[in-house]
């Protein structure tokens, strides 16, 4: 019971936090412009966790299909210029769309094949997007997307606004992958990233399980890249590129893949090494290789996976000290087993 | 009465004839045993018969329908559950958990009822619940639900592998040598819960080789070798035939079954 009551406490601290952290930094824009940046990059990140962490199929074409959001809100708005929100309801459904046509395929395919075929799918994004000048702007990239256009009252020219607006988004996805995660939905995935066969001979139709997934993933890089456009208001092909995904990927292995709280724990330690790190430039790889490494070694669910494999082990001690004769019990199990 | 026919069923891997032209009734409400030396197509007759492979020829019926093509999710739904040799549970997560997913072929919610977490998510969500303790209770495991996986002993791994096939309200449900890797007491109380499966009416069909299990417990026998059905009875009928002990014991000695 005090548990359940802690995590809730704890959850409503973080949003409080995340919620006066402008008020706290004052004029201070680019640290502002850097968690807005986060934000939007741990709600594409949850998308790959249902895909990759629940259903346990690797897809590596998710910055592709974050480019492809990102790029359907920067064509829509200046090429034919259209509300902004009207060209992310667009996008968003375009990327599905295609993440459904490209999932139909890649999901013939298993485990590391899988990964491979949607690694080169990416990169064919990526291509597409350098090469097809006319639509893309190619490497010159695609310039002048305007700026969210308000919503009755509520104005978006302001970093502060743009911050509140993607944190909105943020908790919206959030929200949807806790109630997906303890649904049966969420439980079908589990089962299928388990064992394909047992899920199988239990019933569960593991292709249009894992296609579904697939699309709701790519919905989220398709979410995500849209509020980048907006954000960023100029689109570079490197968006598409295999760099961002293994960064995405990155980011929710060491936050913790399957887990719930991993993508913003991933995230957020990430962009802040990041920003101490800025005078390495690009040695900083040599810093978060390692941790990268030691992570995957040790720890498998990453930061969250620890943290809770640290708890148990204390509370078993613990126990044991208590009543010494009594078998080794694992009390959290419920909540472990849901978050790892 | 015949809940599962088979004609002809033969499945060829290559040039390897795993399963060759075996015909055999799986009676209702009874306890079926298929036995067999090492490598006799034991469990490739189990994967035809659950979908996992499409039959080079022969058909399969149950109650009367043709089965024969359907992919492994949909015969499942129709009734028929099956255990593998080695468990796939998930070790990390609880007991129950690894249970209530066993009902979700009974249940519609999808997607959209997760996200509005809407009457009938929340229903079905109780009722696979339930239908995890239920199972549980039946298998005797009922206060293990909330242990991880990991934790519980290889005869309990295998009762959970056995409630999970439960949970989706099977017909008949097909066991991969539930007894291997266990001790004798906890053998005979494999015995006795696939006896209680019965009785509550569902058929059961398993692959063992514990002969002493199967031969006070089956009510039928099926003997393949080579993937061909060398002889099918009672228990006592299958004791003395030559055919039978020559395919195990490769002689003409009298087999000390009992």
């Amino acid at each position: 019971m005090s548990k359940v009551f802690n995590k809730r406490t704890g959850i409503f601290v973080l949003l409080a936090l995340a919620i006066v952290f402008p008020l706290i930094l004052g004029e201070n824009r680019y640290v502002l412009h850097i968690m807005t940046l986060a934000f939007i990059y741990t709600i594409a990140i949850y998308g790959m966790n249902i895909l990759a962490g629940y259903t346990g199929q690797l897809s590596l074409a998710h910055a592709g299909f974050f480019a492809i959001g990102a790029y359907g809100v920067g064509i829509f708005t200046t090429k034919f210029d259209l509300n902004f929100w009207v060209a992310l309801v667009l996008s968003i459904t375009i990327t599905m769309v295609i993440g459904f046509a490209l999932g139909l395929i890649a999901l013939r395919t298993k485990e590391h094949f899988f990964a491979i075929y949607t690694l080169i799918a990416g990169y064919l994004i990526y291509l597409l997007i350098d090469k097809w000048e006319n639509l893309t702007g190619g490497v010159r990239g695609l310039i002048g997307i305007p700026k969210p256009d308000p919503i009755g009252p509520l104005q978006f020219n302001s970093p502060v606004a743009m911050y509140y607006l993607v944190l909105f988004f943020l908790i919206v996805s959030i929200f949807v992958v806790v109630r997906i995660v303890y649904s049966l939905t969420g439980r079908t995935y589990v089962a299928i990233r388990n064992s394909e066969e047992l899920a199988q001979t239990l019933g569960i139709n593991t292709r249009i399980n894992k296609l579904v997934s697939f699309v709701l993933s790519v919905g989220f890089a398709g979410l995500a890249g849209g509020l980048y456009a907006g954000l960023i208001r100029f689109l570079g092909p490197e968006i598409a590129g295999t760099t961002m995904v293994f960064t995405f990927l990155m980011y929710l292995v060491v936050g913790g893949l399957g887990t719930l709280a991993g993508p913003v724990i991933g995230t957020m330690l990430f962009i802040w090494l990041e920003q101490f790190l800025q005078g390495f430039q690009e040695h900083r790889m040599l810093i978060f290789g390692p941790i990268l490494v030691l992570i995957v070694i040790f720890y498998p669910t990453g930061l969250v996976g620890a943290y809770y494999s640290i708890v148990n082990k204390i509370r078993n001690r613990r126990k044991n000290k208590h009543q010494p004769a009594a078998p080794v019990v694992v009390e959290s199990s419920n909540i472990q087993s849901r978050e790892v | 009465m015949a809940l599962i026919k088979l004609e002809a069923l033969t499945k060829q891997f290559g040039g390897l004839v795993a399963v060759n032209q075996v015909d055999f009734e799986i009676e209702k409400g009874k306890i079926t045993a298929i036995i067999g030396p090492n490598g006799a197509g034991k469990t490739t007759f189990f994967n035809l018969i659950s979908g996992f492979h499409r039959p080079t020829s022969g058909t399969i019926t149950f109650e009367g329908k043709d089965i024969t093509k359907l992919p492994s999710y949909k015969v499942a739904k129709l009734g028929i559950a099956r255990t593998f040799q080695t468990t796939h549970l998930f070790e990390k997560s609880s007991v129950i958990d690894n249970v209530i997913v066993g009902h979700r072929l009974r249940t519609k919610s999808n997607l959209f009822d997760a996200i509005f977490r809407t009457p009938r998510e929340k229903r079905e969500q109780k009722e696979a619940y339930e239908k995890a303790i239920e199972v549980l209770d039946f298998v005797g495991l009922v206060e293990l639900a909330n242990k991880p996986v990991a934790t519980i002993s290889q005869e309990n791994k295998k009762r959970v592998a056995i409630a999970l096939a439960l949970a989706t309200d099977p017909k008949i449900i097909f066991l991969d040598e539930p007894a291997a890797g266990i001790n004798p007491d906890e053998t005979d109380g494999l015995a006795k819960l696939m006896q209680r499966i019965v009785e509550s009416g569902i058929t059961v069909c398993t692959i063992e080789h514990k002969m002493q299990m199967i031969m006070g417990i089956a009510d039928n026998i099926l003997v393949l070798n080579h993937g061909a059905k060398i002889a099918e009875g009672t228990p006592d009928e299958i004791k003395n035939n030559p055919v039978v002990i020559e395919a195990y014991l490769g002689g003409d000695l009298v087999a000390e079954i009992n």
